[in-house]
């Protein structure tokens, strides 16, 4: 048996953002959000430890109320029970407040063996929350998991570095990061997305989690945003086109020596 | 503690090559402060390696040596890093942003109860408020975020080959051994299986030609090869073909590698913004994709539209051609 907590996060869909041409901000209103991606693979292999083991998932994440549809996509992935942790006064939380908030919220939920995240997330893209998470919790951290197993109470789990593999170990109760190399997550079926619906979604403020205003949202955070705006990028763009190979491939490699490169 | 020796800048990476990048730029930024620059090495007998960061600009190294600071180990070094800050009391910590410096730095900045921002590219100090400006791509690539950090130490990590590894100088500095206390991981290292490095570092090569999946079998990277060989550079690819189909070991993107090539040649790469993030600092780019509506396209400087087995050969024959080779 095994109790695992999985963090999701609602993220905007990135592909999906557009930048306003005249302040050349990225407009994130009426974006869609989805599922982490990195965050699926995490469900994912919570689902497959728990097929093996036994066990419970519960699925928490800190966000606005419609992140409830997410958690609902994960629940029918075969996540038991979620935890939606959401206040208005949530809003504007960096890393150093999210992972507050997250901590709270998993203390409150009791007894775990194992907490599971996606390596990052596809719209910050910062890969903090795991190890700032680990080290309000006390947990050790293995991250960039690309393949791991429980026996009895050891993880033991292969990384992904620069300069190679790293096999390692760890007694549970510990917290690993997963990378989109380690699964490929399941597509739920009709069946379980209408099971999935009659499944508890704890939904707690932050008085319910008793976290005093001045350590969440914006007043919470140490990293204050000055502005967002989309990177000048100049390209030529000098598209050849329904030309004979011989002839396109001359001009692209006449240009690049022009370019002065090579 | 006199405010100059209590308001440092301070660099770690637990890769030297790195380390030496930020001694360049932490220098910057202590001179804007009219701070000291101040590096850490962490490790086993690795006093001797001070002199060169005084070299590349540091005043000021701690070295905290023992067996069990030997390895990398996340908890251990976090401790480590902590325990330094709290006795020393920097303004601003620059970490490399490694695998391994990206799981450590937002471990030493929740010690410390302070912000990171991961991945900078730019970093300014703020003429008023004397406080650190740090960019950092967000929303997968679509756009850059400014920002401050309201509290100390300024965590920031940077991605290796952002800054450029200064010159070397005839300087001497002050070396503090660290009396620190040591936090044992958890977590055993049982095996590690080194990547075999063929060649000089992707990162470091001025011409990259890469792959993505409009390239249907491992053998056909040949033929990138062979124009790789022609420009005198190397091979690359995109995280599905690395990380799905692990015909290499390491990709090009936001996860992986970020690479600043004098020329990039994408074949077959259809342009995910993960993607096009890891490329955006190349001087010239050049896309070959069969698909004319490929989002690489509105990332590139040169683009043929049409099939890469025929133009990829082709390319690589007037390119000869045109070099005289």
């Amino acid at each position: 048996m095994v109790n695992i907590i999985v963090c999701m996060k609602q993220a905007l869909d990135v592909a999906a953002l557009k930048i306003d041409p005249s302040t050349r901000a990225p407009v994130t209103i009426g974006v869609p959000r989805k599922i982490s991606d990195f965050d699926k693979n995490a469900v994912e292999e919570a689902v497959q430890l728990k097929e093996k083991h036994g066990g419970t998932i519960t699925v928490v994440t800190m966000g606005r109320p419609e992140a409830t549809e997410s958690i609902k996509e994960t629940l029918a992935m075969g996540g038991d029970v979620g935890c939606l942790l959401t206040d208005p006064s949530f809003e504007g939380s960096d890393t150093l407040a999210t992972s507050y908030v997250l901590a709270e919220g998993i203390k409150k939920l009791g007894d775990f063996d194992l907490i599971i995240c996606g390596e990052t997330s596809i719209d910050g893209f910062s890969s903090q929350i795991g190890p700032r998470l680990a080290e309000r919790l006390n947990l050790p951290q293995i991250t960039y998991v690309k393949s791991m197993s429980l026996d009895g109470d050891v993880v033991k789990a292969e990384r992904d570095l620069e300069d190679g593999v790293q096999v390692v170990e760890a007694k549970i109760p510990l917290l690993v990061t997963v990378t989109n190399e380690i699964n490929t997550p399941r597509l739920p079926s009709l069946m379980a997305i209408l099971k999935a619906s009659s499944k508890e979604i704890k939904t707690w403020s932050a008085s319910d989690l008793g976290v005093p205003e001045d350590k969440v949202g914006s007043a919470g955070s140490a990293i204050e945003i000055i502005k967002v705006v989309a990177p000048e990028t100049k390209r030529k763009n000098i598209i050849i086109q329904d030309k004979p190979v011989e002839e396109a491939v001359e001009e692209l490699a006449r240009a690049i020596v022009k370019e002065g490169v090579i | 503690m006199s405010i100059s020796e209590s308001k440092s800048v301070w660099i770690f990476s637990e890769d030297k090559q790195v380390a030496h990048e930020l001694l360049g730029k932490g220098r910057e930024l202590a001179g804007d402060l009219g701070v000291k620059l101040e590096a850490l090495i962490i490790g086993q007998n690795v006093s001797d390696q001070a002199d060169e960061f005084f070299a590349f600009g540091a005043d000021t190294v701690y070295v905290a040596e023992d067996p069990m600071l030997n390895v990398f180990q996340v908890e251990t070094y976090a401790s480590v890093i902590a325990d330094l800050i709290t006795q020393y009391d920097p303004e601003i910590l620059l970490i490399g942003a490694t695998k391994r410096g990206r799981e450590l730095a937002p471990r030493v900045a929740t010690k410390m109860e302070t912000g990171c921002s991961a991945n900078c590219t730019t970093l300014n100090i703020d003429g008023t408020t004397k406080r650190l400006l740090m960019s950092r791509m967000v929303y997968g690539g679509n756009a850059v975020s400014t920002q401050i950090c309201q509290t100390n130490p300024q965590i920031v990590t940077v991605p290796p080959k952002t800054f450029e590894k200064p010159e070397q100088e005839e300087r001497i500095g002050n070396k503090i051994s660290a009396d620190v206390k040591i936090q044992e991981s958890r977590v055993k290292i049982l095996e590690t299986r080194k990547r075999e490095l063929i060649g000089a570092r992707l990162e470091d090569s001025k011409v990259i030609v890469a792959g993505g999946r409009g390239i249907k079998k491992k053998e056909d990277f040949r033929m990138l090869e062979e124009l790789a060989t022609t420009l005198n550079g190397q091979v690359g690819c995109t995280r599905p073909i690395a990380g799905d189909l692990k015909w290499f070991s390491e990709w090009i993107g936001l996860s992986g590698l970020m690479v600043k090539p004098d020329l990039y040649v994408a074949c077959g790469i259809s342009g995910a913004i993960q993607h096009l993030a890891g490329i955006r600092d190349s001087k010239i780019i050049v896309a070959i994709n069969k698909d004319p509506e490929a989002l690489i396209f509105e990332s590139t400087d040169y683009g043929i539209v049409g099939d890469l087995y025929s133009i990829v050969p082709a390319l690589n024959k007037a390119l000869k051609e045109n070099l005289g080779k």
